[in-house]
């Protein structure tokens, strides 16, 4: 498994290469999410990203190891990052390889779903109006509540 | 012996406060996360109004999300800050 919480951009293509190595991986899925210049109305100019040193990589590697409980995870490389971010700049990327996809497909959301909800991360925009927080949001807390369905282990 | 915890604060709980971290003594009676925010909370003024209790603010002890009720000793690091907005 590799965490890291950093300010330096990553490379997708490589990180997803690494994952593959193992000849018993068959399937390897992976998010990246990027900064939009537009939020809630407003042009975002620029993004800043806060986090809890220490507390960051502690909850995403317990997510992690959820994920790892509930689907065969081969292998997982979770990139956070933070300080200022601006427009089309990746921010996050998981990567989940498994034997076959639909355990890849299902831990790779469980993870983003659960990092949303419990990774101690804060984003603040730049508008022309100013500085803003940006507000969580309720979806997101349905999103990871749809993983506390039994239902949902059995895909 | 000394009965102190550190306070962490972020976003913009941090900003409202202006303070990002501090070492408190945990007052007699103060055992509990709710009941820590509530001293806070009797500082007054931005420390009343960040941590008010309509608010909706997430805390963490040693680093793990913990509810109201979780319980606060000496020496433990404890967090406050809004919910979450990462990814």
């Amino acid at each position: 498994m590799k965490i890291l919480v950093q300010r330096e951009d990553f490379d997708p293509g490589a990180e997803i290469t690494a994952l593959a190595r193992d000849a018993a991986v068959g399937a390897v899925a992976s998010f990246v999410g990027l900064v939009r210049d537009e939020n809630d109305g407003a042009r975002v100019g620029a993004m800043t990203l806060e986090h809890y040193p220490g507390m960051t990589e502690k909850a995403i590697g317990a997510i992690v190891e959820e994920a790892s409980r509930r689907w065969q995870v081969l292998g997982c490389t979770v990139i956070h990052r933070y300080g200022e971010l601006k427009p089309g700049e990746r921010i996050v990327l998981v990567a989940i390889a498994s034997g076959h996809r639909g355990d890849a497909f299902a831990a790779c959301e469980f993870v983003m779903d659960y990092l949303k909800t419990r990774a101690p991360f804060w984003k603040k925009e730049q508008t022309p109006e100013g500085e803003r927080w940006v507000e969580a949001r309720a979806t997101d807390d349905a999103a990871a509540a749809r993983w506390q369905d039994p239902a949902r282990k059995a895909l | 012996m000394s009965a102190t915890i550190r306070v962490l604060y972020f976003a913009s709980i941090r900003e409202k406060v202006g303070c990002d971290a501090e070492e408190i003594e945990l007052p007699a009676g103060v055992t509990t996360l709710a009941a820590l925010r509530a001293h806070l909370r009797g500082r007054g003024g931005a420390w009343a109004e960040a941590l008010a209790e309509q608010r909706a603010l997430r805390a963490a002890v040693n680093q793990e999300m913990a509810a109201p009720t979780a319980a606060v000793r000496p020496g433990d690091e404890v967090a406050f800050f809004p919910p979450v907005t990462g990814g």
